[in-house]
């Protein structure tokens, strides 16, 4: 029955979406209350509805109810209890699900917050948001039903992709598509404010929060990814430029460059069109991500199976993008700027740089990930594009973004006079400059370290500088000194949140920095008892052990592993054998540390455990990635507090 | 320091030009969408495989019912070797009944369906057999030497090789009806 009760549900819950954005759309023309109050119980209903299919697929996985096609095929009696609920997302119709199932959840938070503001918006917002929704749920109904009965119903299931048995799967798809989906809501804002044609300012500083929020989990799914890659494939690095992987990063990308020049229209009433812009782009974006991670056009790793699904989401994203572009050509005459830019010495320009390469940084990812489409249509000739051309393209932008980080927060607003240049960049130049020096003396050669190190020390001085100075003239007005700096941090969190942010990326930057330039690795065969030595530790194979789980097969190699002559640890690096994968799948055992982590990736071995293969890699200052994460975690969170300047 | 107006343009000026080119904002979109509708069009991991056209690698089995067959001794028919596993849910499951019903209306016409079973256990792998009452010549390939000379990349993997013993065609997934009927008549008509 869980089958027929599950899409019943879903079928539902599509009717009251659909009925919900109309009800919502005609209301608000019609000047009819009522109507809309009945939309938002559309909504409601249609929350209620996919929360109950959500929680009736977990249950069929729990109880290992095969007749549901989709939990055959992903899980089996031996995956673990809680895989069997994170396997609700382990593919393409689970995940489409958990979609749903959020944007539900913010198209409730915007009616809870705004049903008794923002009338003239209001009624569109949720109209847009019910409309995008309600796609969502014709993908579970069509093409991808998550509830579809199998028959005859197989004793036992297929098995969830082992590389999704990790912990780093359990939550980074909820932050990734709490990113996606939280971009809805500003892009439904700039529709209803292209919709009423009233595009004034109001509502972009309304969006600034909600985008923050999406942005912030965006940036945890992006990161969380990155551990995951990093700790369970393998292969020692966390980025591949990966097709899927740049499908989260592109969004990212103009997320920031929004954060960043909403500022500016907030304060000169410039950049209207650019905003919104911006906004539709981003959201676009998250749509494009997910049609190519389902529609199966390109090839990469993280591929969910395919089918007629590829369809529904191109006519989706046709409809987005030609009714939001449209309407910006419609209503764009109402976009005119009221103020001009002043001077290319501010912050105005020094924002638009930024905005610049940022958009750039996203156009360059985007042209390498459709490239080989493009190559094959136009050429017939297949290729494809990888890391060296995105590395190549991208460093400089990024280096540049690093440079503007700096000079941004500081320069003055409509024109920098010399002495503000001289107040705010002087010593973080010369502290920069000098980094750079010490750096060169220590031995480090190469310029991109340099170059890198430099920036990472200026725009850090910055900040150190600015928070200093603020500060101090607390500390002036007679505050003490630990009141001081958290009323600065409460007080103006906008400002210093963004700080601590921009700290957070400084010190992701030293990470990626660091393991690309100084990470070493090799690879070798050693006999039991034999040692081997790499960056001055010494790695020695003393056996082999195999053991069966409850749902593969492992053998584990021991290793004893010495630093500088003293004993450190025995590490355990293993090889899982799962029945339905052909090849089996590594388990990393690593060491990690702030200046290096220590990482063992078993090989082939002899079935006898008297030889094994084991690579070591030891690479350098990745933790500083995931550490950088938590800053900027923390940075975020200051952000989205509500604002209390001046009160 | 120099003083830069942007976007200061003359408004009459400004709005011509937009009322003239504002439709190629949307219009810009449409290129892009051509192009992501032509991807449904290739499949990127049909890599063509350089076997094809090449002789077949030659290797013999031990049937799951008994005996040996090599593949020198199916010269002169054509022959549909598909490899398969128990485990391989659902394509394996989905094609299992066609290759079944294909070999049934062929076999008089000299076809010969070849199933080897890879990466399985015995028992595993003779349930499948049972369920689908399959009667076509299978058998395990124990050592992974037959799976690797034929450069298989997953489950299921279909070859279809002519009369003369050469590999005219992979096919990577599930073999349909349509599939299995045009290439077997294909290679019927082609002689040889």
């Amino acid at each position: 029955m869980i089958p027929e009760i599950g899409y019943a549900m879903t079928a539902v819950a599509l009717g009251l979406a659909l009925y919900g954005s109309v009800a919502a759309a005609v209301g608000t023309k019609t000047g009819r209350p009522a109507l809309i109050q009945s939309s938002q119980h559309a909504a409601l209903g249609t929350f209620v509805l996919i929360a109950a299919a959500m929680l009736l697929l977990v249950y069929a996985f729990l109880t290992f109810d095969f007749s549901v096609r989709y939990v055959a095929t992903n899980t089996n009696r031996g995956t673990p209890f809680y895989y069997r609920i994170t396997a609700l997302w382990g593919a393409l119709e689970g995940s489409i699900i958990l979609w749903s199932w959020m944007l539900s959840i913010y198209t409730l938070l915007v009616i809870l917050r705004y049903r008794s503001r923002q009338a003239e918006f209001y009624p569109w917002v949720l109209s847009v948001m019910l409309g995008i929704l309600a796609f969502f749920l014709l993908v579970m109904t069509v093409p991808a039903p998550p509830f579809q009965r199998l028959t005859p119903i197989p004793p036992d299931g297929r098995g969830l992709n082992p590389l999704l048995e990790d912990t780093g799967m359990i939550t980074h798809p909820v932050a990734l598509y709490l990113g996606f989906t939280g971009f809805t809501v500003p892009f439904a804002f700039a529709m209803a404010a292209l919709i009423t044609g009233k595009i004034g300012d109001e509502w972009i500083t309304t969006t600034r929060r909600w985008t923050i929020v999406a942005w912030y989990f965006l940036s945890l799914g992006l990161l969380i990814g990155g551990w995951w890659s990093y700790h369970v494939l393998g292969w020692g690095g966390y980025w591949a430029w990966d097709p899927v992987e740049n499908a989260a990063f592109m969004p990212w990308l103009t997320a920031t460059a929004f954060l960043h020049s909403v500022m500016i229209q907030e304060r000169r009433r410039i950049l209207k069109l650019w905003n919104l812009t911006l906004i539709i782009l981003t959201f676009g974006l998250t749509i494009f991500g997910t049609f190519l991670t389902r529609s199966g056009i390109l090839s990469s790793v993280h591929s969910f199976t395919q089918g007629s699904i590829g369809a529904f989401f191109l006519g989706f994203i046709a409809l987005v993008l030609l009714g939001a572009f449209g309407l910006v050509a419609a209503r764009g005459h109402r976009l005119k700027a009221q103020g001009e830019l002043d001077s290319i010495l501010s912050r105005e320009s020094a924002f638009l740089l930024n905005n610049l390469f940022l958009v750039a940084a996203a156009f360059t990812v985007f042209f390498g990930t459709v490239f080989p489409l493009l190559s094959e249509a136009v050429r017939g000739v297949k290729v494809s594009v990888g890391a060296p051309f995105f590395n190549l393209v991208n460093i400089p932008i990024f280096l540049a973004l690093i440079f503007l980080m700096g000079v941004g927060p500081l320069i003055a607003w409509r024109r920098a006079s010399p002495e503000n240049l001289r107040r705010n960049f002087l010593y973080p130049v010369a502290m920069g400059v000098a980094a750079a020096a010490l750096f060169r003396l220590l031995g480090v050669a190469n310029t991109l370290a340099l170059t890198c190190f430099g920036l990472v020390v200026f725009v850090a001085s910055t900040i150190i500088l600015d928070f200093y100075r603020a500060t101090r003239s607390k500390l002036r007005n007679g505050e003490r000194l630990l009141p001081a700096m958290g009323n600065l941090l409460t007080r103006q969190n906008r400002r210093y949140g963004g700080f601590v942010v921009h700290l957070g990326i400084l010190v992701i930057a030293l990470g990626v920095l660091g393991s690309n330039a100084w990470s070493v690795q090799s690879e070798t065969t050693l006999n039991r008892g034999e040692a081997f030595e790499i960056a001055g530790y010494r790695v020695r194979f003393d056996g082999l052990a195999a053991s069966e789980e409850s749902n593969h097969f492992k053998v584990t190699g021991t290793f004893s592993v010495a630093n500088n002559g003293h004993p450190l640890a025995v590490m355990y690096p293993a090889k899982k054998f799962y029945p339905q994968e052909q090849t089996p799948i590594a388990y990393v055992d690593y060491l990690m540390g702030l200046r290096e982590d220590l990482y063992l990736v078993l090989g082939d071995f002899a079935r006898d455990g008297s030889q094994a293969t084991i690579k070591v890699q030891v690479n350098r200052m990745v933790t500083l990635i995931w550490l950088g994460g938590l800053i900027l975690t923390l940075g975020s969170a200051l952000a989205i507090l509500p604002d209390r300047k001046r009160a | 320091m120099n003083s830069q107006a942007v976007g200061a343009a003359p408004p009459a000026a400004e709005s011509r030009l937009w009322r003239r080119g504002k439709w190629a904002i949307p219009l810009s979109v449409v290129p892009l969408l051509v192009l992501l509708a032509y991807g449904f069009r290739t499949d990127p991991r049909a890599i063509p495989s350089p076997l094809v056209g090449r002789p077949a690698a030659p290797f013999s089995v031990t049937l799951f019912d008994g005996g040996r067959l090599s593949l020198l001794d199916l010269r002169g028919k054509v022959v549909v070797l598909n490899f398969w596993a128990s485990w391989c849910y659902p394509a394996c499951y989905e094609e299992a009944p066609v290759l079944e019903r294909g070999w049934r209306a062929y076999k008089e016409r000299g076809v010969v369906v070849l199933g080897v079973d890879i990466q399985d256990t015995e028992e595993a792998a003779r349930k499948f057999l049972k369920q689908f009452a399959l009667s076509f010549p299978n058998g395990p390939d124990p050592t992974g030497k037959i799976s690797v000379d034929y450069g298989v990349y997953g489950v299921p993997e279909t070859f279809f090789i002519d009369k003369t013993g050469r590999i005219r065609k992979k096919h990577v997934g599930a073999v349909t009806e349509e599939v299995f009927t045009r290439e077997v008549e294909r290679l019927l008509r082609d002689g040889g």
